[in-house]
């Protein structure tokens, strides 16, 4: 447990120190965000339709791209054969480090949400629809994006290959995120239908991602 | 046989499963023949399998 | 012959040369009479000869999922029992899966025209099978993206998994998503229950497409074996000039 707890703690300590990647992430979904009105026009009653959806795709694409180092760095610098031939379960430990890698890139993501909200004139119960689906959403995406992020570092490619192989993966997180807060919204639908589903695909993926990412790694690294 | 109004969707379906098909033959036909044509290559230039059979044997 | 028998690639590749010819006739046999069925079938009370294109419409469909689930099996093997034979079978499956998927939605999209009145209708079938089309071409370009080629069997063998377990959940997703965009259901064949003049034709059919998938597999997995041959002789010769 301690050897998984000092994981967490290192994980996060790299990611937000001089050199970490994770508050790119946060910038990354900002600048989408702004960049959306030039592409659909400063149409107020338009962004807040289709805000919930922008805010969304704009996290899909935020934590797809600060997963490319999660395995990465560590492989480069050794301690990925340490992490695999520790004694903590591999599979253990690429939970691990797919929940320090959503502490520190996700939760950022969420806490931008309501700055985001606010220019895409989301009210405040769209605006905490969309973060609290967020929440419960973005570890599915992380531990998804943690099984390509794992591909990605035992075939020593990244960047677009793993976005191709994840993105696929991660459409029912997508629906099921959007259709939520679009519940909380603007109904007719109850909110509860789709948020248990989203929330019943986040545990899948809580157990599916470490399996998968830890036998890629086992059978891939050598 | 009519086709009907839509004759040519039902054509040209028909033909786009014959016409990918085929290329998957072609390719597949094609393929196998490059690679014994490398075999045989790989033969004549003196390398042999570590188990000594011809390289071309199946 | 056994399944440890047909790890010797030299068995198997006698295997196949003595089982294609075989094979090849059933296939053509099978698709000539499917094809001459199909243009005797009578019209669709609703569609009128539209329907015609369901015969190689749901075969084509029918197959898109059956090869992945033919992949997930040698991924099986790829990972659990390292089968020399699994690699090379996952490898030679893609394309053909990716080829039969395309052929689906292309077929599907020409009866939709006629039907709907748009190529392209988000309806909760078609979507599904283009997503399946999308997993096809990243495990395409997964295989192409690295030339060690027992390394990428083993990174494609854990996606193949991951995306049988994903599929069903993405298909449900997809039905759900579109009931909630599109509460009118579109035309489709009536009722559950086909009759016998398009049942048999079908059929026929289904098991002429599924013959073709086996001759065109087993003859892509020589190529496969033939491949990796060239490349291990390439090798030695490598070395053998170096030395």
């Amino acid at each position: 447990m301690t050897a998984l707890a000092a994981l967490i703690r290192r994980d996060i300590r790299i990611a937000v120190r001089v050199g970490g990647g994770a508050l790119i992430g946060v910038l990354f979904f900002l600048t989408v965000t702004v960049l959306m009105p030039f592409a659909i026009g400063p149409d107020l009653a338009l962004l807040t339709r289709l805000g919930p959806a922008i805010l969304w795709f704009g996290a899909l694409l935020a934590s797809l791209l600060t997963l490319d180092r999660l395995f990465t760095a560590d492989h480069e610098d050794g301690s990925l054969d340490l992490i695999v031939m520790g004694r903590a379960p591999l599979e253990l430990a690429c939970a691990a480090k797919a929940l320090a890698h959503w502490l520190a890139a996700g939760l950022p993501l969420i806490v931008a949400t309501p700055v985001l909200g606010l220019l895409l004139n989301l009210d405040a119960t769209a605006t905490a629809a969309v973060a609290l689906t967020l929440l419960v959403g973005t570890p599915a995406l992380t531990f998804t994006g943690m099984i390509g992020a794992a591909l990605a570092v035992t075939l020593h490619r990244g960047g677009l290959l793993l976005a191709v192989l994840v993105l696929p993966l991660s459409i029912p997180v997508l629906i099921f995120g959007v259709a939520a807060s679009q519940a909380a919204i603007t109904g007719p639908l109850s909110f509860g239908t789709p948020f248990s589903i989203l929330c019943a695909l986040s545990l899948v993926s809580l157990v599916v991602g470490p399996f998968a990412a830890a036998a890629s790694l086992r059978h891939g690294l050598d | 046989m009519s086709l009907g109004p839509h004759a040519s969707f039902i054509v040209t379906s028909y033909a786009l499963v014959a016409a990918i098909v085929l290329i998957l033959i072609g390719w597949i036909a094609i393929d196998y023949r490059r690679q014994k044509e490398r075999l045989r290559e790989l033969e004549a230039s003196g390398v042999t399998r570590r188990s000594g059979r011809q390289a071309t044997d199946i | 012959m056994t399944l440890i028998d047909l790890a010797n690639p030299t068995k198997f590749l006698s295997l196949t040369a003595r089982v294609l010819p075989w094979l090849t006739g059933a296939t053509a046999i099978f698709l000539l009479v499917g094809f001459y069925q199909a243009a005797m079938a009578p019209d669709d009370y609703q569609q009128g000869a539209t329907a015609k294109i369901m015969f190689v419409h749901v075969p084509n469909a029918w197959l898109a999922m059956f090869v992945w689930g033919v992949m997930s099996v040698a991924a099986l093997g790829t990972l659990v029992w390292r089968h020399p034979l699994a690699d090379v079978a996952a490898k030679a499956a893609t394309p053909i899966g990716a080829a039969f998927t395309f052929l689906a939605l292309v077929t599907g999209s020409l009866w939709g025209r006629p039907m709907w009145g748009t190529y392209w209708e988000w309806d909760a079938r078609m979507t599904s099978v283009l997503i399946l089309f999308l997993m096809y071409l990243g495990l395409m370009a997964l295989w192409r993206a690295v030339d060690d080629p027992s390394r990428a069997a083993r990174a494609a063998a854990v996606l193949t998994l991951v995306g049988a377990l994903n599929l069903p959940i993405i298909k449900f997703s997809v039905d759900w998503w579109n009931t909630l965009h599109q509460p009118a259901a579109v035309l489709r064949m009536g009722g559950t229950s086909l009759d016998k003049a398009f049942l048999i034709p079908l059929l026929v059919m289904a098991v002429g497409f599924s013959l073709l998938f086996v001759t065109l597999h087993l003859a892509a997995m020589r190529n496969e074996i033939l491949r990796r041959r060239v490349r291990s002789l390439q090798m030695m010769q490598a070395s053998q000039q170096a030395a």
